[in-house]
């Protein structure tokens, strides 16, 4: 498996990242380098191994239905660049 | 999905008779006190971003732990649609960019769901009803809520809703009309509502629909298919579907094809449009959620929460049937909302099931109706009402006092036997002072008794006016029984 230019800019896009026409060519290469590497995985014969979730084998934590955070708007919009009454402002996105 | 065609059902075109394909995804948002991945609470109105911990907010560093009473609902509602319980299922990201949604991708279930495939039985109009194919059901988180209107350049961010756990519930495209669409729609909310896993309020947004619809001419294959996003009530699901149903079928008979996109209804314009923009951004890069292992438990689990579930509006409607004598339609009425069903069963305890439902259909929720007041604001008692139906059948007040007695009970209250002694409400079944009543109507009406020889339903003319004379308080069928031997009636 291997990307071209165009998907690159794709993935690029998808994940809100700039990346200048420039950039493309080196990222295709740095991109196919790391795909070529983990598609020598695929040659080691895996069939009948359960796919591994976790280090140790362990249940999920599960925690009651009870109400044990919020309540601190001031420090959830802390970080914000700007805020109004504790909304976070964006600028606007609107179908 | 191939089921007969009902020519009624086939939508007229230009040129053809077209059927609609109709398939739905609800989010209906889990009951709960605290959110699926953190311990802040799903109140709803609360002041902007304050039931959001850190984990809602996406801060750095934060993970999901679940809250095993959100598994419960799922699995609850899974069995209440009668569907296989997934004893493992895993939890994915699903990615996207918005502002209410923090962490950049909802955690959501894709290849392996908590429930599978299951049915839903929905009854139409004119007794007919159809079984509707459940595909999924699946846990994810909401997303925040954004506000548009309030700044000229800006929107507004609150995440109060962000975290709060969902049920998405898939059925197959095996709905073949709007009524249908909304039928289903409402038989799901019961079902939810009865096992408490969702309240069902289509206006806070806890159960808002996405509808597929595509048409197609009948016995071809199946059309490209729209989504129509975010529909939020039942009667705009209706139209959704004719709007866009019509579009689609105008398209095709010009000899156009259809585009499968994603589309928004705008119920002040009646027509559905394209959310093009969002289409780029369809390519959600599912994977497993790497902060949760997968989600397993136990059929011992499952079957403890089989036995708590509630008895649920099928099994109720065929006990109102059997034991009370109700008709389908009748008990469907009665048992579409758990706390109507609840009352009937009080009022009819002891007493007789037609009667029963008589009072309470036709009465009671046309009353509340007419106040738009719910069954649990009813200002008349189940007692009451019980009372009144007790008082036509011992004979003390007739059917027509019943109603007079009954408005009263609504606006002033009271015991109903205590206001008939009060009143002088009380049927005179005494035949001489109807006799009485009677002799003086005849006596009264010559012309009016010789016609009733020849015309025997002029009795009802007679009947009127002894009720009239007694004060609605004469026994009519002591009157009728009466009026007829003395007019010579057969």
């Amino acid at each position: 498996m291997s990307v071209d230019a165009q998907t690159v800019r794709r993935i690029a896009h998808l994940a809100r990242i700039a990346v200048s026409d420039e950039e493309v060519a080196p990222l295709q290469g740095e991109l196919n380098a790391i795909l070529a590497f983990v598609e020598q995985l695929g040659t080691v014969d895996v069939s009948g191994v359960e796919p591994m979730t976790s280090v140790t084998p362990m249940a999920m934590k599960k925690r009651a239905d009870v109400v044990t955070d919020g309540e601190r708007a001031a420090d959830v919009v802390a970080n914000a660049p700007e805020t109004e009454d504790n909304y976070f402002l964006v600028p606007k996105v609107v179908e | 999905m191939n089921a007969p065609v009902n020519p009624k059902k086939l939508i007229k075109g230009g040129l053809h008779d077209w059927e609609v394909v109709i398939g739905m995804e609800i989010h209906a948002q889990i009951t709960s006190r605290s959110k699926l991945f953190s311990g802040a609470s799903t109140a709803f109105g609360a002041e902007p971003n304050a039931h959001v911990s850190l984990v809602d907010a996406a801060m750095p560093g934060m993970l999901p732990v679940i809250n095993e009473e959100c598994v419960a609902q799922a699995v609850r509602t899974g069995l209440g649609l009668k569907a296989r319980i997934n004893l493992r299922s895993v939890f994915d990201r699903k990615n996207y960019f918005y502002p209410d949604l923090p962490q950049g991708y909802q955690i959501s279930q894709y290849k392996d769901p908590i429930v599978g495939e299951g049915e839903v039985l929905v009854d139409l109009p004119e007794g007919e009803s159809i079984t509707v194919g459940i595909e999924r059901l699946h846990l994810e988180q909401d997303a925040g809520k954004s506000l548009h209107d309030q700044a000229p350049n800006l929107s507004f961010v609150d995440l109060n809703r962000s975290g709060v756990a969902l049920m998405e519930i898939v059925s197959r495209p095996d709905l073949r009309s709007s009524e249908e669409a909304k039928a289903y729609v409402t038989k799901l909310r019961t079902i939810l509502r009865y096992l408490g896993t969702c309240d069902g309020d289509m206006e806070k947004g806890n159960l808002r629909a996405d509808v597929n619809v595509s048409v197609r001419r009948p016995g071809e294959p199946l059309g490209t298919r729209c989504e129509i996003k975010n529909v939020n009530s039942i009667r705009f699901i209706g139209q959704a579907i004719e709007t866009e149903a019509r579009r689609q079928i105008a398209i095709l008979e010009d000899g156009g094809a259809i585009v499968q996109e994603t589309r928004l209804f705008d119920p002040g314009r009646g027509e559905t449009r394209s959310m093009r923009s969002k289409e780029e951004a369809h390519d959600y890069r599912y994977f497993p959620d790497p902060d949760l292992l997968p989600l397993e438990f136990s059929q011992d689990f499952v079957d403890g929460l089989a036995a708590g579930l509630p008895e649920l509006p099928d099994a109720k409607k065929a006990r109102f049937v059997a034991d009370f004598g109700l008709s389908p339609y009748d008990a469907g009425v009665l048992v579409a909302e758990r706390a109507s069903a609840d009352f009937y069963e009080a009022v009819a305890k002891g007493r007789d099931g037609k009667a029963a439902a008589n009072w309470v259909i036709n009465e009671l929720f046309g009353r509340l109706n007419k106040e738009g007041l719910g069954i649990d604001q009813s200002p008349v008692s189940a007692d009451q009402l019980g009372s009144i139906i007790d008082l036509i059948g011992e004979g003390t007040i007739s059917g027509k006092i019943a109603k007079d007695l009954f408005e009263i009970v609504w606006t002033d209250g009271g015991d109903p036997r205590a206001v008939v002694e009060a009143r002088g409400m009380k049927q005179v079944t005494d035949t001489g002072a109807i006799e009485a009543a009677v002799d003086q109507i005849i006596a009264q009406n010559p012309d009016k008794v010789a016609q009733a020889r020849e015309k025997p339903t002029l009795l009802g003319w007679f009947v009127g006016q002894t009720m009239k004379a007694t004060g609605g308080k004469a026994n009519p069928a002591a009157v009728n029984a009466l009026l007829k031997a003395k007019l010579g009636i057969a």
